[in-house]
């Protein structure tokens, strides 16, 4: 089966304003493959390498050295962004657009069919459960209806791809659960999820296989009941501390 | 879907956004009403029963319309690239099938298209004043005033833009963006007879910047309302328009430039 998210040799390096230091490697050699169908949990400490890999995928940073693809096509063209769908943490809409004019906006984006829109637009709102709320502006929704429309407007393009960046980040213990029911209805219609979370328990119900970085290396990947097997560990937290060398205050 | 469509679309997309913020903002109304205010304060005042006093309230209806078509320009274009950035949008945009390019020039075209339906409405309330008083309906003059005002505001949509990826705060774009055109439209016209006083290599230097910059006080033909004037001959009215074109084309490709250059995080 072939790969529809795959780096080969990522390496990306920022130019710091640091005296003496010229570079700073935010990620070295990652080799990662993520197949259609599976939900992928990509984790690590902050500062591992994580949003700076993300970047890369989604066009945003060139990388230094390597390549990434999406579906075969490497993420230096924007068409290869034309099947995913991407959730980016923390982000406040356009206050002044209700949810229906925001998807709109993002289906006209796609080059969407006009016959088609409507359609779509209903699915995705019903699916993220903000019909009722869809003529309002999002300037009045609260955080975790800003984060389901966030998750609206991933979807609006039918992706067979989603990227999602902390998606449960800030969201309370509602909000969690409604965007992981989400992401459990996406896996059971098929979709590729690559989300990155600091939540260990959520990523251990809901993902098939994950990747653990610091330091902008990869350190352990597979099948979370093989990570756990492997190192000899009770649970995704233990492998996860134990991959990144974390020692507890005594 | 042909190329071209195929290109437009996402920036057509864009631009609609930017009309929409534009007219569920208060800006436009606020500067709209003290216009209207103003001139019709003006225009109830009978001054010495004096018919040509018509000519004066035209000419500050005028430049009310001038003042506020600038600063609405200036401020939407100024904010549009740093509130995507600020709110994070920018990241699901750039996420999807679009280069910078597009954002650019989506943000162009929207900003620019605004000014021009605010024009539209304040020029349509400055011609049913000045025809109730004058009953005079000059549409050729108006179309031309307002063509050329409208491609004179498209030059400093697309400066206001690529100030808004140079400098890091709106509000510091906003003001050298609205000192300097102030300062072209004011002062632009006399650079070549102060550089004809100037010795060499000061001379060289100033007939360059008189060369070089956009001459935006050549689109301010607002006396050709004010006092009855003969239309401009077409192909004036249509090398200005080219001028417009070609300058708003080298900021809004210095724009791509920069913001290609610049890093979103």
């Amino acid at each position: 089966m072939d790969a529809i998210l795959k780096t080969e040799g990522l390496r990306v390096e920022y130019r710091t304003r640091e005296l003496g230091q010229k570079t700073k490697v935010a990620v070295k050699d990652l080799n990662l493959a993520v197949f259609p169908g599976e939900v992928f949990g990509f984790l690590g400490p902050n500062g591992a390498g994580k949003t700076s890999t993300m970047n890369v995928l989604l066009g945003f940073v060139p990388p230094t050295k390597g390549d990434a693809f999406l579906y075969g096509v490497s993420v230096r063209q924007p068409i290869a962004r034309q099947r995913i769908g991407y959730l980016p943490e923390l982000t406040y809409y356009y206050k002044f657009l209700t949810a229906e004019e925001l998807l709109l906006f993002y289906a006209k984006i796609f080059r969407m069919p006009k016959a088609q829109i409507d359609g779509r637009i209903d699915q995705v709102l019903k699916l993220v459960e903000l019909h009722e709320a869809r003529t309002r502006p999002i300037r009045t929704y609260s955080k975790g209806m800003q984060q389901r429309v966030g998750l609206a407007q991933a979807l609006i393009n039918d992706p067979d791809l989603l990227i999602l960046d902390e998606p449960t980040s800030g969201l309370d213990p509602i909000g969690r659960m409604k965007v992981r029911q989400i992401i459990q209805r996406l896996k059971n219609e098929g979709k590729t999820v690559f989300f990155s979370s600091h939540e260990l328990g959520e990523v251990e119900t809901v993902c098939d296989r994950v990747a653990i970085l610091a330091d902008g290396e990869l350190k352990a990947a597979g099948r979370v009941v093989d990570l756990v097997t492997e190192y000899r560990c009770d649970n995704l937290e233990q492998v996860f501390l134990k991959t990144i060398d974390f020692k507890l205050a005594a | 879907m042909n190329a071209a469509a195929s290109f437009y679309s996402p920036v057509q997309a864009i631009a609609g956004v930017v009309i929409r913020e534009l007219y569920r903002r208060k800006d436009f109304y606020v500067l709209f009403v003290l216009t209207a205010l103003i001139t019709l304060v003006l225009g109830s005042v009978n001054f010495f029963n004096e018919d040509k006093i018509v000519r004066y309230l035209k000419e500050i209806c005028l430049f009310l319309i001038w003042v506020s078509s600038l600063v609405i320009a200036i401020t939407t274009a100024a904010r549009q690239i740093p509130a995507e950035r600020e709110n994070r949008t920018l990241f699901p945009l750039l996420a999807k099938p679009v280069t910078r390019h597009h954002v650019v020039l989506g943000k162009f075209f929207g900003c620019w298209y605004a000014s021009g339906l605010c024009l539209v409405v304040f020029y349509f309330f400055f011609a049913v004043i000045s025809g109730a008083r004058e009953h005079a309906w000059p549409i050729v003059n108006y179309f031309q005033c307002f063509t050329l005002h409208w491609f004179m505001l498209g030059v400093v949509t697309a400066l206001a833009l690529l100030g808004s990826i140079v400098f890091a705060a709106p509000s510091s774009n906003n003001t050298i963006t609205f000192v300097t055109v102030t300062t072209i439209l004011l002062l632009a016209r006399h650079l070549n007879k102060m550089a004809l006083s100037l010795n060499e290599p000061l001379q060289t230097l100033v007939y360059t910047f008189y060369f070089g910059i956009p001459h935006l006080e050549l689109f301010d033909v607002r006396d050709l309302i004010v006092h009855d004037w003969a239309a401009i001959p077409w192909l004036v009215w249509l090398g200005a328009l080219g001028y417009a074109t070609v300058y708003a084309g080298i900021f809004l490709a210095a724009t791509c430039y920069a913001f290609r250059q610049k890093s979103v995080n």
